[in-house]
């Protein structure tokens, strides 16, 4: 039909726009990293440049705060793992009557918004620092040990719903019978459910380590003095931007796709093998077929290959002619430059090649109003010399007496008057004095408190 | 109870079955109950120097909460318009995107799930993850990018004679809007893509063998079936966009606040944090009765959310 015809191209074409809405920003801002305008932008194009990795490279703050992520990460991880584990383990055990109050309190972080967890862990540990009367350097004080409980206050749940959905596939009877058979509780623990939740450990840790990183709604409020990379982030985009914060973005990005596509690899080659054990034990196959090793799978030798390939293109390109396109640019910069102030020169001479004849024609039709005309040389040079014989002899009266009116020591004795004089304000000197201000600023607080706003 | 607890260890083990008590213990009390608790305590009371917290001048007050509500003592105005003024723009924003964001994922995610099949699929859903992973900050970042006065947007704009000169789409709050609808996207289109995933194709088939039109399709088969999907995603993105910090601080416009920023001032600005804790305790409480309140609506239960 028809009406469906057009419908589906419809639906394709919302698809494509999505799929553009999705990626266009991240792809710009991509761009922006290779061009050399100093400000993130894509038109006008000026050159194409690596130097902004090298800038990103080389900026202190930035790689502190990256390294203080990592080892947030790392603490997240470590904690946050077992704690879902466990809640999940638990989650399993309770009576049903517990079950939906225990977990909407566990789910619960994972709703609140980021802000009042940080918020309230904040707060909670400064209490608990004061109990212990613990001193400002201690650990309830440290940026590092609070952005670690405060985000793994969530990212607990988020690998708790991970271990969830793979123990809903466990068959307790495994451990059962690893239990008749005389193992201890630690043992049937390490040696059935914990190789069973080994994909979902490996998918949990990376959840959240990836999650602690790019969080920053809790770490703003719970790093306190620490820089971690999203607080210096948040800085830098805030308060003046440079291409090197898009640098960063294509770095992250390109990192995650590598990051993805090897993990796609390597997921297809356990199923592989699953697959292998699973003929084998059916009996359809008499020996399994030996995988080669990761590292000559030539899935693996593409990626590689793309990502170097690409890493080098980026390089030379970025690196080649970059500073004679620089010249380039900015030759033509300043060609357009000073063809503006040229034309601008232009305009301002035609304006004033045209304001000087109009005032020509107004002095030409002044000086035909004639009674004025013969006074016109009354102050030329020759008549203001001076006219010997007839100045000379005049006696200087009247001025002399006041020849030593600008004295010094008639003007200090004057200064010294009028260091005296000032009177009427004088009342008013000590309008800024300290203790006025605090009275005044003690009045006016409730406004600024307004004005903050 | 004692039977419980012999049963508990004897299922576990004393090691394992310690491990996971203290654990579980640690996490739901330490770290998500007891904080709550000791700032809705520490939001009623009045703001002293740290040093005096806990003694007597750390008095029980409702100061906070009637300065949200009336504003300042002096202030000459019935309520206080500013901070309210804000909040509400900031709920009724939050319905918009996640409106929006609905909108925008359940085509794509019916289309994801039953038109586009095999690797092509496969590819457009992985690729979905890429942005995902793309810091929140950055991705702001992107649409600042995109939407400044010198930005892509404007330039295409003039270049096609649009516009004849650049247009302050951040002032204007479009930057802000999209930015946050862009934000939690994805956190929409995979639980609806997940439930409409799992309907069972037969059912599209039998209501279009019996003559029913494509949209009564959805609206009577997929969408009903696709509900806890739609209603978790709502949750999350209403949730995460009423509580954003980050999109709002780099897109807002000059004279536009978010509610969260107003929280984030009194702590870092004004070095006032009960009333920052008030704040932010009323924003919870408030995200909280909207969604129960939703949930309740849509007949949806909190279990089904999280999944």
């Amino acid at each position: 039909m028809i009406s469906d015809r057009i419908r589906q191209f419809f639906v394709l074409f919302f698809v494509i726009g999505f799929f553009i809405y999705l990626f266009g920003p991240l792809i710009i801002m991509g761009l922006t990293a290779f061009n050399t305008s100093a400000f993130p932008r894509v038109t006008p194009w000026e050159c194409f440049t690596v130097e902004w990795f090298e800038v990103l490279a080389n900026d202190k703050r930035l790689l502190e705060g990256l390294r203080n992520s990592f080892l947030i990460g790392f603490g997240v991880v470590c904690f946050a793992v077992p704690l879902g584990l466990a809640g999940a383990l638990m989650l399993m055990q309770v009576k049903d009557r517990v079950r939906p109050w225990y977990y909407t309190v566990v789910i619960s972080p994972i709703l609140v918004p980021g802000v009042v967890l940080g918020i309230s862990t904040l707060l909670f540990w400064d209490r608990v620092g004061l109990m212990f009367g613990a001193s400002r350097d201690s650990i309830f004080y440290n940026g590092f040990f609070l952005t670690i409980v405060g985000q793994s206050t969530f990212i607990a749940a988020y690998t708790m719903l991970v271990f969830i959905s793979r123990l809903q596939r466990f068959d307790p009877a495994q451990e059962e019978a690893a239990l008749d058979l005389g193992a201890t509780h630690v043992q049937s623990f390490r040696k059935v459910l914990l190789p069973f939740l080994k994909p979902a450990i490996a998918s949990a840790t990376v959840l959240a380590f990836l999650a602690s990183f790019e969080n920053y709604n809790t770490t703003v409020f719970t790093s306190i003095g620490t820089s971690v990379l999203t607080t210096v982030l948040a800085s830098k985009v805030r308060y003046g931007i440079d291409p090197s914060i898009s640098a960063l973005a294509v770095s992250i990005v390109v990192l995650t796709i590598f990051g993805a596509a090897m993990h796609e690899v390597f997921k297809r080659r356990e199923e592989a093998e699953a697959k292998q054990a699973g003929l084998v034990a059916a009996g359809l196959q008499e020996k399994k077929k030996v995988q080669r090793q990761w590292f000559v799978d030539p899935a693996v030798i593409i990626i590689l290959l793309v990502f170097i390939a690409g890493l080098g293109t980026a390089f030379f390109a970025g690196t080649m002619g970059v500073d004679e396109c620089k010249v380039a640019v900015k030759e033509q910069k300043q060609a357009a430059t000073k063809k503006r102030v040229e034309a601008l020169q232009k305009r301002n001479q035609e304006r004033e090649a045209a304001e000087k004849a109009a005032a020509e024609a107004k002095r030409l039709e002044r000086s035909q109003r004639t009674g004025t005309e013969n006074f016109n040389t009354i102050f030329s040079n020759e008549n203001l010399k001076p006219q010997p014989g007839k100045k000379a002899d005049t006696p200087r009266t009247g001025t002399e007496n006041f020849s030593g009116i600008f004295d010094s020591g008639n003007l200090q004795q004057q200064a010294g008057q009028e260091d005296e004089a000032p009177t009427g304000t004088e009342n008013f000197q000590g309008i800024f004095s300290s203790d006025n201000l605090q009275q005044q600023s003690g009045q006016e607080q409730p406004e600024t408190e307004d004005a903050n706003q | 109870m004692s039977t419980y607890w012999q049963n508990y260890f004897k299922k576990n083990g004393l090691a394992l079955g310690l491990f996971m008590l203290l654990a579980v213990l640690i996490w739901t009390l330490v770290m998500i109950i007891l904080p709550q608790l000791y700032m809705m305590d520490f939001s009623f009371r009045a703001n002293v120097p740290p040093p005096q917290w806990g003694s007597e001048t750390h008095v029980y007050t409702l100061e906070h909460y009637r300065y949200l509500i009336y504003g300042n003592v002096n202030s000459t105005d019935a309520i206080n318009y500013i901070d309210l003024g804000v909040f509400g723009r900031t709920i009724l924003a939050s319905i918009f995107v996640t409106l929006i964001d609905v909108c925008l994922c359940y085509p794509v995610a019916y289309y994801l799930a039953h038109v586009a099949k095999g690797g092509w699929g496969r590819l457009m859903v992985m690729s979905l993850i890429i942005p995902f992973w793309v810091n929140e900050l950055l991705r702001a970042f992107a649409f600042k990018v995109m939407f400044g006065t010198g930005g892509v947007i404007n330039d295409v704009l003039i270049a096609l004679g649009i516009l004849d000169q650049p247009y302050d789409f951040i002032r204007e709050n479009t930057a802000l809007y999209s930015g946050l609808v862009y934000a939690y996207i994805l956190l929409m289109i995979f639980p609806i893509y997940n439930a409409v995933e799992s309907l069972d194709k037969n059912q599209i088939e039998a209501a279009r063998d019996m003559g029913s039109p494509w949209w009564r399709i959805h609206w009577r088969v997929v969408i009903p079936h696709a509900k806890p999907g739609i209603t978790s995603g709502c949750t999350m993105v209403f949730m995460l966009t009423a509580g954003a910090l980050a999109a709002p601080q780099i897109l807002g416009g000059p004279s536009s606040l978010w509610f969260t920023q107003l929280v984030y001032k009194w702590f870092n600005n004004s070095a006032n944090w009960a009333r920052g804790s008030a704040y932010a305790l009323v924003l919870l409480i408030l995200c909280i009765v909207f969604v129960l309140l939703m949930m309740r609506f849509f007949k949806v239960k909190l279990g089904e959310i999280a999944k």
